[in-house]
């Protein structure tokens, strides 16, 4: 779902192909377009854009009442018997405790009911009404298939055939995998849409086991380890907290940030969070962080505590916002192109006049690097000072990166960086030289954290690579290399730029490098090539793998082993902690990165409520659905400004509902394989999506020049009027859906421009990623185009 | 049938072969003869990962004195198994491409074309407006009085093209500047 992943993954896909081809499996594709991944499934599911939540509550809804759900699991392994507290309630689409006017709730009304050692009351036989599993029962019992289908616009019969066919893995012998990417998080219901997948998955008891999981296909080359090292402002490296202004000392933040948990069988992972938080501080400050100044703790920027939906939160759209509204006056995108891939991009081309100074590293000009005299800009009146540094390839450095799965693989150095190129890592460590330089020698305000910052006078992977595992500072293995996070410490005799990386560069050497292609049997039949790189933490494949096996510490399905309880240790995979098995008595829970160890059913922490409910997009075709009279998510981050307007519920103006996509042939913004000519070739121009009856219905013919037109921009493209688009049927109307590429923009004439322009700045309360997938346009056929090369288009697609 | 990376080569060059010379048999000496030609003959090997998505399907480089002259997949990464996308197909293109940044480059205010300037000038340049925006900006408090050491006014975007050690030396990089605008692909 919310994936087409034939086309945008295709490597990956081909093992889907082969699990259908040699183990029978069933594929099922749930995506408003039929693509190429729908014509390899055993069927495609349409639904409209923004309606996952529904679909899946139904899901749920049928497992619970056809007794679909794999007990045992949901019983020991899932907080599915926990005691919710009597302040808990839900109504009309509301959760109990929210505030309207912050559009926030009060979370702490959520809360597990406590036993006297402060650990949550639990009712193994799952009938308390009061427990998880009765509660979300009672929740999702209302997504009957009749409503389901008629706000998703799926068919009753593709329905029931989906949640069968899907309900049939709940038993322990057989999983089922759920593969999604980016539409399912572009949505203002995006972690709940993929919270739904993971109540699905516990019910199911998918998560942990050979061929189970919610697999996030990640569409960027080092996203994961981008993200690992928390290039996002709310994380430091290892997913550690950004301290928040009442948190003034190191001692106020590990207390507020580490959980504690009263129950024996709970690992609580998280408990050791201020080994790792030190350990980052004595990398980033060396000698000068010592306990007296708290490691370094104050000179850390604090963000704002966060309350209402912007207070606290400097993502991209806030960015982009502040910058509009003169608020921001420089700093640096790099090998980032967010003139055309930030929605709303009229404002961003906007805002980013507003500059003072802007530094890049790219190895290509784009739309973003040459903002200045974009389409309707005139440089004579945008004052920025644009730095634009030659950033070399990968294949013209060594480093390591971080796939989709974890595994953290070296790639190594070809040739030299074409012309003057550098890496990124060196044109860092060179900026932060000369201002380390311009502080010691003229002083500055605050200069301790710039003057103090243990840096290197190059930049040289294998060295960082080294300092990211992390070091003994002191003791007796003073200078060795850690083995394990579970020799950091937090009395500032280790050192690491994090925690979780720490294990793949030790004395016995770079684990990245590795290529060795050996398994053992066991291994082999689930695919895990435990020998081949290294996988992030401490070289385990599958994360939750205790969860696979009974509490004999027995897998599930003897036949897909993934870790195995022989007696005296544990064979397979790397077990997530190395107890022995529950049934001894001294084992652990499985999910040792939640508090409790269980898998979160019940998830309190959520910003919109601990049980998913189906809200419909900011912008969306209908005004009312039939699960609430809530039409949109409540706590939704939508930004204001005169250039965010937005249609009004089934604006007559803009009826359509737009949802946009990636191409194999290009990536992401295009600012790269728009520069390949092969790849220009194959694809070409912008063209949108649409079925052959709205093409009737606007009298527009396939190859027609058409203009999309959304309350915030217009975008030309070509039309192409086609079966993969169909449309539904919505509380008894048609409803049109139209899908459109976003790779293309305005630096390589006549191919188009940024799609991204009709997008609404609207994100998701948890994340804040923006909501690309739904909003509503209307579409016409265009007496001129500007933006197309169109002639070119009828002589056979040849331009410039 | 297991191969080697080795033999693999050798038998996808004696298919390539055969077929250039339009023979259909598998005829050793033609495919030898053939093979000579190849301008990866004598070249380098050297493995790298391709930028985009995150299966990170790994490829070969044949680099030839200091350049690549040729790319392919590589059979030994056991998620791509030698395959590669349309896109990782063109890597050699990609890497020579002719529209590539190779030099620092410069736009001025108000100014209608970019400039070449020479790294010193550049990362100088950049660092004293750097210094100048944040020491002018640099909060300590915020409305409410918390302590806060941080600067509003500069922001961080990306990227998720950067190594491990790159992202590595780029958030620690901000973090003492005093970022908190920062961010990323992996939001957006």
């Amino acid at each position: 779902m919310g994936s087409n992943a034939a086309e945008h993954h295709p490597v990956c896909f081909k093992w889907v192909l082969k699990a259908k081809e040699e183990r029978g499996a069933k594929i099922i594709h749930v995506d408003p377009k039929f693509s190429r991944t729908s014509a390899r499934s055993d069927f495609h599911v349409p639904l409209r854009s923004g309606t996952d939540i529904a679909f899946m509550g139904g899901m749920i809804k049928y497992i619970l009442e056809n007794n679909k759900y794999f007990r045992d699991y949901v019983v020991d392994y899932t907080n599915a018997s926990f005691i919710v507290g009597n302040k808990f309630k839900f109504n009309d689409g509301l959760f109990s405790g929210f505030n309207h006017n912050l559009k926030t709730y009060d979370k702490s009304q959520w809360a597990f009911e406590l036993d006297a050692n402060g650990v949550p009351k639990k009712d193994k036989t799952l009938s308390n009404p009061r427990s998880v599993f009765q509660l979300l029962k009672k929740h999702y019992s209302r997504y009957t298939i009749d409503k389901v289908s008629s706000i998703t616009g799926v068919s009753a019969a593709n329905l029931k055939k989906t949640y069968e066919t899907y309900a049939a893995t709940g038993k322990a012998n057989k999983s089922g995998t759920v593969m999604y990417a980016l539409g399912w998080t572009q949505h203002t219901v995006g972690v709940q849409n993929i919270r739904s997948a993971a109540i699905v998955q516990l019910l199911l008891g998918n998560i942990g086991v050979a061929g189970g999981g919610i697999n996030a296909l990640r569409g960027e080359p080092n996203v994961q380890g981008s993200t690992d090292h928390c290039i996002l402002y709310h994380i430091l490296p290892g997913y550690l907290p950004l301290p928040r202004a009442n948190l003034a000392t190191l001692e106020e933040y590990n207390k507020a940030n580490t959980p504690v948990s009263k129950d024996p069988q709970s690992s609580n992972w998280w408990q050791h969070k201020p080994k790792y938080m030190i350990s980052l501080l004595k990398a980033w400050f060396g000698d000068t962080a010592n306990k007296e100044n708290g490691f370094g703790y104050e000179w850390l920027p604090k963000g704002d505590v966060p309350r209402g939906i912007e207070q606290g939160d400097y993502s991209a759209m806030w960015i982009f916002d502040r910058m509009y509204k003169g608020k921001i006056k420089g700093g640096s995108i790099w090998a980032t192109n967010p003139a055309q891939s930030i929605p709303n991009s009229n404002k961003v081309r906007k805002a980013l006049t507003n500059l003072d100074w802007l530094y890049s590293a790219e190895i290509h000009r784009n739309e973003t690097t040459d903002f200045w005299h974009g389409p309707g800009i005139d440089p004579k009146k945008v004052k920025t000072e644009v730095f634009l540094f030659p950033s070399c390839h990968r294949a013209e450095k060594e480093g390591s990166i971080s796939n989709s799965g974890r595994w953290v693989l070296w790639h190594h150095k070809a040739a030299d960086p074409m012309g003057d190129s550098k890496s990124m890592g060196q044109i860092m460590v060179d900026i932060v030289n000369e201002l380390k330089d311009l502080y010691e020698d003229k002083g500055g305000t605050f200069k301790e954290p710039i003057v103090n910052l243990n840096w290197p006078d190059n930049f040289d992977a294998e060295d960082i690579a080294r300092k990211i595992n992390g070091y003994h500072v002191s003791g007796e293995n003073k200078g060795k290399l850690a083995n394990s996070f579970t020799a950091l410490a937090d009395d500032g005799s280790t050192s690491s730029l994090n925690w979780l990386y720490c294990g793949s560069y030790t004395e016995e050497g770079n684990k990245m490098k590795k290529r060795d292609l050996s398994q053992t049997k066991l291994q082999a039949k689930v695919g895990l090539f435990p020998n081949f790189s290294w996988c992030w933490p401490v070289n385990r494949r599958v994360l939750y793998n205790r969860a696979s096996v009974d509490k004999n510490g027995q897998p599930w399905d003897p036949e897909r082993t993934v870790i195995k309880w022989d007696g005296v240790k544990w064979i397979g995979d790397i077990p997530d902690g190395g107890w022995p098995p529950l049934s001894t008595g001294k084992g652990k829970s499985p999910f040792i990165m939640q508090k409790e160890g269980y898998g979160q059913l019940y998830g309190p922490g959520r910003e919109e409520g601990p049980f998913s409910e189906h809200y419909e997009p900011v912008e969306t075709p209908v005004t009312k659905h039939p699960f609430s009279r809530q039409l949109s998510n409540p706590c939704a981050k939508i930004i204001d400004s005169d250039m965010d307007k937005r249609a009004v519920p089934a604006d007559p103006k803009y009826p359509i509902v737009l949802t946009t996509y990636s191409l194999t042939e290009h990536w992401c913004g295009g600012g790269e394989t728009r520069n390949v000519p092969s790849l220009l070739e194959a694809e070409p121009q912008l063209y949108v999506e649409m079925s052959k009856e709205l093409a009737a219905l606007k009298g527009i013919k396939n190859g027609d020049p058409v203009i999309v037109e959304s309350a915030r921009g217009r975008v030309e493209a070509v039309a192409m009027v086609t079966v993969r688009m169909t449309p539904f049927n919505i509380q008894g109307k048609t409803v049109h859906e139209i899908g459109m590429p976003f790779a293309f923009g305005w630096t390589k004439k006549g191919c188009g421009d940024a799609t991204n322009r009709l997008c609404v700045s609207a994100g998701d309360p948890n994340t804040t990623i923006p909501e690309y997938k739904a909003c509503c346009v209307n579409i016409r056929k265009a007496d001129k185009v500007t933006e197309l090369a169109y002639e070119d288009v009828n002589a056979g697609g040849h331009h410039e | 049938m297991k191969v080697t990376r080795r033999e693999f080569l050798k038998v996808a060059g004696a298919g390539a072969g055969a077929l250039a010379l339009g023979g259909l048999g598998v005829n050793y000496l033609v495919t030898e003869s053939y093979a000579k030609k190849l301008k990866t003959k004598r070249a380098k090997e050297v493995i790298s990962i391709c930028p985009f998505c995150s299966v990170s399907c790994h490829f070969i480089c044949h680099v030839k004195g200091g350049k690549v002259v040729s790319t392919e997949g590589d059979p030994g990464y056991p998620v791509s198994e030698g395959a590669l996308c349309a896109k990782g197909a063109t890597m050699n293109t990609m890497i020579n491409s002719n529209h590539r940044v190779t030099k620092p480059m410069y736009r001025a205010p108000f100014s209608e074309k970019w400039e070449e300037k020479s790294w010193d000038w550049m990362i100088e340049r950049l660092a004293q407006k750097i210094k100048e925006t944040r020491d002018k900006n640099f909060k300590e408090k915020n409305s409410e009085g918390q302590v806060v050491n941080r600067v509003e006014e500069i922001f961080h975007l990306g990227s998720s093209q950067m190594s491990n050690e790159e992202c590595a030396v780029v958030h620690q990089a901000m973090r003492a500047m005093g970022v908190v605008h920062m961010d990323h692909q992996a939001r957006i």
